[in-house]
């Protein structure tokens, strides 16, 4: 029964997408704009009929409908209700209809956000939107059908991945990756409406795409920050971040879009750069399609790869299609768009924007390298060779070290030109937080060049941001006598984007400065103890209180029951724990962590004797480690004041008119 | 100029899809062994599973590959708690059987397991024909280049890796294998 | 302007001040902090070999786990990576160099095992690509600024 409601309802999808994708030019071309309404209906339709089949798909998951083919793969009675629910995107068919869900939704808040908007550009942004779906609605209904139908039924089924079904963040990090990865198909949309309805040359449609782009980007940096979190929580081994090709795949559009974030601005503010941020939002479309298709065509190996069929040709198919679309864009388009601006000084904003884009790119290139080049050297040399940390440590810290300083730089100039003074003014100061961060890293205990560096320009870009703030705060506290909180808040207020900009600017400090320290200081001890043993490691010690194993359902789970001793006094107890499934030879291991404002203890059951006598235990400290998860809370903080939407004036002025009007390009 | 862009960037996106093309037809994880053709890499291990007459040997003696020169050895790396081993383990015994009166010699390396439990899983899958050893610290398996069990390699009468198989054993495989090398003649006199 | 500029400049040096002020303070706390998150004894130090201990974790972490995900040996809390890191302890300890040792490894595994290539030949190619892409992007960017500021306006 839900299997038929699936099929049915993705099938019938298919007509309605295919009606809207020619509905939209033919309507466009010939005038009628009555049939647009058509075409949004249909853009409607699929979101409800892919609701439906993803509704099925939930249904039949927790009446463990074995019948269904998709839940005789990721099913059991055993799995508790919330890993069931969210198994709908725990391997490869489930998370494509996840996948077209979301991006089905995307077009209705697309088509419904701006249905006020005059112009060609939204039809034939919905129509894009629909020509991506129809990829994911073939998807579902060939090589990835969730649904066909399984006879006999099996009585039961062998859960989902036992990796995917030990932490809560399971149930949050996927579903921000598709919003922040589905999300850039947008952006992507926008570009080709844009190119279509000929509004290209104006620089309004980049306004709209940047809008929706601080969304997407949000939720991207969101998906990624909970992607390590999760790593860190359930791998064991301390670390957050081991440049797995998922890990990059999600990486490289997220990239891209801080690049176009940066660079819309300088086509806004000075019409430069047109053709180069249709690259931009293309190519992190692309990217995010290339990543779909590594991380489910099983062309790599991965700890997070669903496993393979024909699907792979699927996508290639598409990512040949999109760069079809992209190159005759850019070949159609680019003498139209070509830069006619030009620029005052080298010494200005401009500059460290079109640095900031070039460092960017090059990190996304260096990124993109290393994930394809084992592929690269086997199909040239024959032989299979590794690209890990060490690899893309090596290439990319210095690009990390160029941006976080450009971080401080670009705030402190002015558009257009900086004179000699204002640049005294500007970059002098700022050196101030660059000595303080200095002399911190150096107490601490750091001695990498690297990690010098990182402190030191953290502190110098830190100091500048703030400096932003403080001026405009302290200019209204002066001249119009707010208080202190009040000047604060109207400053962001005034320009959310520019200053919701800088807070995400100090997320990523504490997301640099926690990387570095946690890495740069890690110390770590692996220990064999009996009960009432210690171990001590950078001067906390625990001990081993007792061992202890309990049946659960699905699992069984062997955990050692440890205390933070300080002073004597259990200061916590901590339960690492190790978790055995039957589907899994390799035991699934939950490390437990006590979080202080300085940093991570983090311990991990390695081994037991079987009798409970003895566990070996790894206990790590890692310095601010906590400061990444905080950092990335700002992060997204900022991106919710630099995009959240204003409140809607305009009603009657159509926005490419109220784009000419100077005060809204205070930005 | 329009084109001149639009080739450039084609010029680099479209071999990246032919790489695709051609990753989509490899498995990533066949990782090939440097081993076949290279010296077997020496061992001397203590057996603690004795197998059964009349290919069995003593709890306690010691398997020195120096010992066996002239005679092809087929070395197993297996372990209880692995399942695909399961598969292997009766086609192996048998097989090995099938070569008592011949010059080629099985032998079990346990991989991260304890003895007990290595004899305990023998029994219970029937026993096995030929011995089984212990690796402490897994030395030996780390200078066969191991992945994971099971792994079987095949070792020809002149000292060199003649084959590996990677996963689960079948007769067929093993069995062409070990006749081919009996086919070759043993060397003379062992290397100086 | 005037006024502003005045302001501004008020507010720089007070601004200035205080941020040295605060700064002092948060070295204070930080270095207190610090201080007091230094152990007393480093674990690695006690143990005696550090030297070997880092050594051992420097070839380590360029090693890749076979049972693994893109982790290194180092990294890794699988038991054959810890085999794996022991046997690199006792190799070093033996006399073996960080190359020879990570030589030993190439042999049995192939150049996989090493977690980033080994710098020469093709592998190059890996390297070269982002320094080229930075210093091609440099170029063009310095280019264009040339010609963006020299006054003729020029269609690319």
């Amino acid at each position: 029964m839900n299997g038929l409601v699936g099929r049915a309802a993705l099938l019938v999808s298919l007509p309605f997408i295919v009606l809207g994708i020619i509905t939209i030019p033919v309507a466009l071309r010939r005038g009628r704009r009555d049939w647009i309404p058509i075409a949004y209906g249909a853009v409607l339709a699929n979101f409800l009929l892919v609701t439906a089949a993803a509704l099925a798909m939930v249904v039949a998951l927790v009446t463990h409908d074995f019948s269904v083919s998709y839940v005789a793969q990721v099913g059991s009675r055993e799995t508790p209700l919330f890993y069931t629910i969210i198994s709908l995107w725990g391997a490869l068919e489930g998370s494509i209809l996840f996948w077209g869900w979301v991006l089905s939704l995307y077009a209705v808040a697309v088509v419904w956000f701006n249905r006020e908007r005059p112009g060609d550009l939204v039809p034939y942004s919905a129509m894009v939107l629909l020509a991506v779906s129809l990829f994911f609605a073939i998807l579902l209904v060939g090589p990835a059908n969730p649904f066909h139908v399984v006879f006999p039924v099996p009585p039961n089924g062998p859960g989902p991945n036992p990796l995917l079904q030990n932490h809560i963040l399971m149930g949050i990090h996927p579903p921000l990756l598709y919003l922040g990865y589905v999300g850039m198909s947008v952006p992507f949309a926008f570009a080709v409406g844009a190119v279509l309805s000929g509004e290209a040359e104006s620089n309004d449609w980049i306004r709209l795409t940047r809008n929706w782009t601080v969304a997407s980007w949000g939720f991207l940096s969101a998906a990624i920050i909970a992607g390590m979190w999760w790593s860190y929580d359930v791998l064991g081994w301390g670390g957050y971040w081991a440049w797995d090709p998922v890990e990059n795949a999600s990486f490289l559009p997220w990239l891209t879009a801080t690049a176009f974030l940066h660079s819309a601005m300088v086509q806004e503010r000075r019409s430069m750069l047109r053709v180069w941020n249709l690259n931009l939002v293309v190519g992190t479309f692309a990217l995010t399609i290339l990543g779909t298709f590594l991380t489910r065509s099983g062309i790599i190996s991965s700890v997070h790869a669903f496993t393979t069929g024909t699907i792979g040709y699927y996508f290639l198919t598409f990512i040949g299609l999109v760069l079809l679309t992209a190159l005759a864009m850019v070949a159609g388009n680019s003498d139209r768009l070509s830069t006619r601006g030009r620029l005052d000084s080298a010494a200005s904003r401009e500059t460290i924007f079109l640095l900031n884009n070039l460092f960017l790119t090059a990190f996304m290139l260096t990124v993109l390298v290393g994930t394809l080049f084992p592929l690269v050297a086997e199909a040239i040399r024959g032989v299979k060779v590794s690209v890990g940390g060490p690899f893309f440590n090596r290439m990319s810290l210095p690009l990390i070290a160029a941006l976080l300083f450009l971080m401080g730089v670009g705030p402190a100039l002015p558009w257009k030109v900086a004179s000699r003074a204002d640049l005294r003014e500007k970059l002098l100061p700022p050196i101030s937080g660059a000595v303080v961060l200095l002399g911190i890293a150096i107490l601490m205990g750091i001695r990498n060049p690297y990690g010098l560096l990182v402190f030191t320009f953290v502190g110098y870009s830190a100091a500048a941001n703030l400096r932003e703030y403080w001026i405009g705060v302290r200019a209204r506290h002066v001249a119009q006598g707010e208080a202190w909180p009040t000047a604060l808040v109207k400053l962001v207020g005034s320009n959310r984007r520019r200053y919701g900009g800088y807070i995400a600017h100090f997320g990523v400090f504490f997301v640099a400065l926690g990387i570095t320290a946690s890495s740069s200081l890690r110390s770590e001890r692996e220990a064999t103890l009996k009960p009432g043993e210690t171990v001590s490691v950078y001067g906390r010690t625990v001990r081993l209180k007792s061992m202890w194993g309990r049946e659960e359902k699905q699992r069984s789970v062997v955990g050692a029951t440890m205390e933070l001793i300080e002073n004597g006094n259990v200061r916590a107890t901590l339960e690492p724990r190790m978790n055995f499934y039957p589907t899994s030879q390799e035991p699934v291991p939950t490390p437990d962590v006590h979080s202080g404002v300085f940093g991570d203890l983090y311990l991990s059951l390695v081994a037991f004797r079987p009798d409970g006598s003895t566990a070996t235990i790894k206990a790590i400290y890692e310095p601010l480690l906590p400061w990444i998860w905080f950092g990335g809370g700002v992060v997204v903080f900022g991106a919710i004041v630099s995009g959240w939407p204003a409140r809607r004036r305009r009603t009657a002025v159509p926005a490419i008119v109220a784009s000419a009007n100077p005060a809204r390009d205070a930005a | 100029m329009n084109w001149k862009r639009a080739t450039i960037a084609g010029a680099f996106a479209f071999p990246i899809i032919g790489l695709f093309i051609y990753g989509l037809k490899h498995d990533p994880h066949d990782i090939p062994s440097p081993l076949p053709g290279k010296p077997a890499p020496t061992f001397a291990l203590e057996v603690f599973a004795p197998g059964q007459p009349p290919l069995g040997r003593p709890i306690g003696d010691t398997v020195r590959l120096a010992d066996l020169k002239g005679q092809v050895v087929v070395l197993n790396f297996w372990a209880s708690w692995c399942l695909a081993c399961r598969d292997e383990h009766r086609t192996l015994s048998e097989v090995a059987r099938s070569y008592a009166d011949k010059p080629v010699h099985f032998v079990g390396s346990l991989y991260q397991d304890t003895p007990n439990a290595g004899r305990q899983w023998i029994a219970e899958l029937g026993g096995q024909s030929y011995p089984s050893v212990q690796d402490p610290r897994t030395r030996t398996a780390i200078d066969y280049g191991l992945y994971g069990v099971p792994e079987t390699f095949i070792i020809g009468r002149d000292g060199l890796i003649a084959h590996k198989i990677t996963g689960p054993a079948s007769a067929a495989a093993v069995t062409q294998i070990v006749d081919s090398l009996l086919a070759t003649p043993a060397p003379a006199k062992g290397a100086p | 302007m005037k006024p502003t500029s005045r302001v501004l400049s008020r507010v720089l040096s007070r601004m200035l001040s205080r941020v040295l002020t605060l700064a002092a303070v948060i070295v204070v706390v930080v270095v207190g902090a610090a201080r007091a998150q230094t152990p007393q004894v480093s674990p690695r130090a006690a143990a005696g070999d550090s030297a070997l201990e880092a050594r051992t974790s420097a070839v380590a972490a360029q090693l890749r786990c076979p049972v693994c995900q893109g982790l290194s040996i180092q990294d890794s809390p699988s038991e054959l990576a810890q085999q794996m890191r022991s046997l690199v302890r006792d190799q070093l300890a033996d006399g073996k160099s960080p190359d020879a040792v990570k030589a030993y490894f190439i042999s049995k595994y192939g150049e996989w095992i090493l977690l980033a290539p080994a710098p020469h030949g093709f592998n190059l190619l890996a390297y070269a690509l982002p320094v080229l892409a930075v210093l091609g992007g440099g170029l063009a960017i310095v280019l264009a600024i040339r010609r963006w500021t020299s006054g003729t306006p020029e269609t690319t």
